[in-house]
């Protein structure tokens, strides 16, 4: 008697009969906890008994998604979104689970989703309330986001009264308003120098924005246009969605279409278990990665920033006898006074995105998947902070090379399974990223993200070399942008672009190079520069099978030139670094400062007019032993530059000579017996494992090592007693060790 | 069910069939009983008898032993010891940790610095084939780069238990 009064009393939610979304979202939970069910479904019956019309509704919807996100690509104008295409949409359940998505920069569908349970959570449907025609802006990164350059808008979708979904969109800006310009500034030392921060902000009513926060946004970014326009095409893309979504409903019927959003995700499910099994083997995989932030010395950063330090990301991948995925981060060490902490939402969409290139490349892509995986971060370490207040504006930095491993694993079970077309040594970083600001070439204080990082090499496959300067880890469409179109939104000039020599991971076969550009200052007084996404003194990615990992990367800018002199008078100018050991801009160009060393990621550095930067980007890791190289695709290498010919002989063996017309011909009887020399001579030079970890255990007893390994060491021993235990015992160290 | 026939598996293996062939293979279904005929192919390749379970990394195969122990062996023959023991263990390993050595690999500025990183070289003592590299900060442990779960996997995957 008592209950039904109280439900009588309750106020109706704006959920599926009545029930309030937080009710939905814990019912959701709980099923999914008792029955490891989506929604506790136990037959797709819409599926089974008419398979074509279920797919009618699957591809009516993805149709519109994909749709909305081309036309929104031409009502923007910031040349990140037109350009190089990163947006992406997506349509979600009433609980916030992704049914379907767009093509483009999908890591976010699903931070998307963690913003939407996000305010199911934390009761929006009260206050500020979820009504028709709403708005709600995010990119909170902490509540569901990768970092504050990318914006989300979330409108909810109702149907005679009832909430049905959520239409999502996210498009990368240009500039967020930081402490320093760019999208991605860094070198300050929490959230508060992060800029524009909209945390599921309700930000208009009706289809419309307020006005307040447009006025809000537009003073608080530089860059403005771009990032007012870009609001009017994510806001246009998800009415589009909303649209579609109707045009199903009066198609099929409401019911058939909340039947169809809740299968298709159990069906996600299911399906992503049963690709497991039938690609990968069941085990553990261990693939660890790092990256270096070498700022002890950096003037250009705050003061708590200025450390030595490598991040640690212990990846261990379990395949289980059921097709489960869980992957754990288990060992990471912490978090820091730097831009490049992770919250677990841009993780979680991080493992997504790399599902949806390997196990998953097909469109039928949705949270299903996600219910079928988990991860596990540690509290406390960079992959999961716990301080909220923590930097995030440059993520990736941690995020990218963190994630290489797991290409590595997945390799590695293709390989035990015969499936040898699908194996990768895995991505690079995607740097160097060219970012910063100031008064531009049109007299305006504004800012600029480069984004031809989109486009490094990629891993070396089982049978082929990696792909040369084409792609990125968050965004399979990589496109690198034209010159010339970037030239008109930076005052820099391209003095070159081009493939940039022993950027390849050697190998059997080898990953793809990446570019690399010569650029000037012009018609600028001053502009705030940075160097990041890059990996200097470690590498960021790793070879397979023996291959070696791609370039690591080196800072290289001059200040005060002669280049104004150079053009007036038409002498040769740079249009490449080349050989830094013989580097191109040092032969043609004087300057008054020659910034050249390996710290690749620096903070905000001032550069004038006609003063260089040169931006160096990474190649992919290679796979297999070098000495099985086939001589020829040696031969091709130094032909085409993209290996200096001193490498020909002491990486592959080859020996090779330039005919009378300069080309490099292989000697094949000096290679073969100069590669039984190498091969002779390994076995010389090497010592058994066991010899070399004895002298490694003395050097770990003394701490010889330079101050950041030993800070890595010891963070991630007393973040995680699993992975003391583990270093503890492989070394064999008295119980109480501490680096 | 698509199917391969073994020739093509062969070239693929060699990494001579041609693009279009391997890329056909990529986007489409995946065929079901690829791993026994790569099994097959592994075995008529290798010079020695062992019963091979899986293949394991380039160069590298899980054998069952006559006594029905379990052995990462090499092509050319080597063994590395029990499965459930990381092989690199028992294989020879040459550490670049100078600057000249790094810089055989990589010009100055391209590589890694060798007070923050070095690459560890893993090479089989019977033939001398480069079969991991490993590029970590001094002093991290050797990685495990894959554990198989042999047992599941013949079980309840391949519904062939293996007679223990
Ligand atoms: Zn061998």
């Amino acid at each position: 008697m008592n209950l039904k009064k109280e439900t009588l009393v309750k106020k109706k939610g704006i959920g599926w009969n009545g029930m309030r979304l937080k009710d939905m979202l814990e019912q959701s939970e709980q099923l999914f906890r008792e029955t490891k069910r989506y929604w506790g479904i136990e037959k797709l019956e819409l599926r089974e008994k008419d398979p074509i019309r279920y797919e009618r509704i699957f591809s009516s919807l993805r149709g519109g998604l994909v749709n909305a996100r081309e036309t929104a690509l031409n009502i923007s104008a910031s040349p990140i979104v037109k350009e190089i295409g990163e947006l992406c949409f997506a349509l979600y359940t009433p609980e916030g689970d992704s049914i379907v998505l767009s093509t483009g920069i999908i890591v976010h569908v699903h931070t998307m989703s963690d913003a939407i349970k996000y305010m199911i959570r934390n009761n929006y449907e009260e206050n500020p309330g979820i009504r028709p025609g709403d708005i709600f802006s995010n990119n909170n990164s902490i509540i569901g986001d990768v970092h504050t350059a990318d914006v989300h808008t979330i409108v909810p979708i109702f149907w005679e009264g009832e909430l049905i979904g959520w239409a999502g969109g996210v498009t990368h800006e240009i500039d967020v308003g930081a402490v320093t310009p760019g999208s991605m500034a860094f070198g300050h030392e929490d959230r508060y120098g992060d800029g524009l921060l909209l945390s599921c902000e309700k930000a208009g009513e009706n289809d419309e924005f307020y006005q307040s926060y447009l006025k809000k946004c537009a003073d608080s970014v530089r860059a403005e246009r771009y990032w007012l326009l870009d609001e009017r095409t994510r806001l246009a893309g998800c009415h589009m969605i909303r649209d579609q979504v109707y045009r199903v409903i009066q198609e099929e019927g409401i019911e058939t279409y909340k039947q169809f959003i809740r299968e298709v995700i159990e069906e996600g499910r299911r399906s992503f278990k049963e690709r497991v099994k039938e690609i990968l083997f069941p085990g553990t995989y261990e693939s660890p990665r790092f990256t270096d932030v070498p700022w002890k010395n950096d003037p250009t950063v705050s003061a708590k920033a200025r450390r030595d330090l490598i991040m640690h990301a212990p990846l261990t991948l379990k395949v289980s006898a059921d097709g489960e995925l869980h992957m754990s981060f288990e060992g990471a060490n912490k978090w820091g006074y730097h831009s490049f902490n992770c919250a677990p939402s841009p993780m979680q969409g991080a493992l997504w995105v790399q599902l949806t290139q390997t196990l998953i490349p097909n469109d039928k892509i949705n949270d299903g998947a996600y219910y079928a995986t988990s991860l596990k971060l540690p509290y406390g370490s960079w992959c999961n902070p716990d301080y909220e207040k923590v930097s995030t504006t440059l993520s990736w930095h941690f995020l990218i090379p963190a994630f290489s491993g797991m290409i590595r694993s997945l390799a590695r079970g293709y390989y035990a399974r015969g499936y040898l077309e699908e194996i990768s040594a895995s991505f690079p970083m995607t740097g160097n990223i060219l970012q910063g600001g100031g008064v531009n070439h049109f007299g305006v204080e504004s800012a600029f993200t480069n984004f031809e990082m989109s486009s490094e090499g990629t891993g070396a496959m089982y049978f082929k070399d990696g792909e040369d300067c084409t792609a990125a880890m968050w965004n399979p469409e990589g496109d690198m942008g034209e010159a010339e179109t970037w030239e008109v939104l930076e005052p820099l000039l391209y003095l070159g672009r081009s493939i940039k020599p022993m950027t390849s991971g050697p190998g059997k076969y080898c990953g793809g190079a990446g570019i690399e550009t010569v650029r000037m200052l012009y018609r600028t007084k001053q502009q705030t520069l940075f160097n990041g996404l890059a990996d200097g003194h470690v590498f960021g990615s790793a070879g397979i099978f023996g291959g070696y990992p791609g370039n690591a990367g080196y800072r290289h800018s001059l200040h005060g030139t002669n280049m104004k002199e150079i053009i007036a008078k038409q002498l040769p100018y740079p249009t490449h670094d080349g050989d830094p050991e013989n580097s191109e801009v040092d032969r043609l160009v004087q300057a008054r400062e020659n910034v050249f060393d390996k710290i690749a990621t620096a903070g905000p550095q001032l550069f004038e007019e006609y003063d260089i930067y040169v931006s160096v980007h990474r190649g992919g890791p290679g796979l297999g032993d070098v000495l099985e190289r086939d001589p020829a695709l040696v031969e091709a290498d130094l032909n085409s530059g993209k290996l200096l010919p001193r490498y020909a002989e002491s990486i592959y063996g080859v020996v090779a000579k330039q005919n009378d017309e300069g080309k490099w011909q292989v000697d094949h009887k000096r290679t073969a017996e100069k590669r039984k020399e190498m091969r002779l001579n390994r076995l010389k030079k090497a010592v058994p494992v066991k010899e070399f970890m004895k002298k490694e255990r003395e050097r770990i007893l003394k701490r010889d090592f330079i101050e950041p390994v030993r800070d890595m060491y010891q963070s991630s021993m007393e973040l995680s007693s699993e992975w003391r235990e583990k270093f503890i015992t492989f070394w064999n160290l008295p119980e109480d060790f501490e680096m | 069910m698509r199917e391969y026939d073994l020739e093509t598996l062969r070239q693929l293996k060699r990494g001579e069939l041609p693009f279009e062939k391997v890329h056909e293979m990529q986007s489409s279904h995946k065929d079901r009983d690829r791993f026994l005929k790569m099994l097959a192919i592994a075995q008529e390749s290798v010079p020695w008898n062992d019963r091979i379970l899986l293949p394991y990394a380039e160069h590298l195969y899980v054998v069952e032993k006559p006594d029905k122990s379990r052995v990462v062996k090499c092509d050319c023959g080597y063994e590395f010891g029990d499965v459930k023991q990381n092989w690199k263990l028992s294989a020879l390993v040459y550490v670049r940790d100078t600057k000249e050595k790094i810089n055989e690999i990589y010009p100055d500025k391209m590589g890694c610095d060798p007070d923050w990183m070095h690459i560890r070289e893993y090479i089989c003592p019977g033939c001398g084939v480069l079969l991991e590299t490993e590029a970590v900060p001094p002093g991290y442990p050797i990685v495990f780069d894959f554990q198989p779960d042999i047992d599941t996997f013949y079980e309840k995957w391949l519904n062939q238990p293996l007679s223990k």
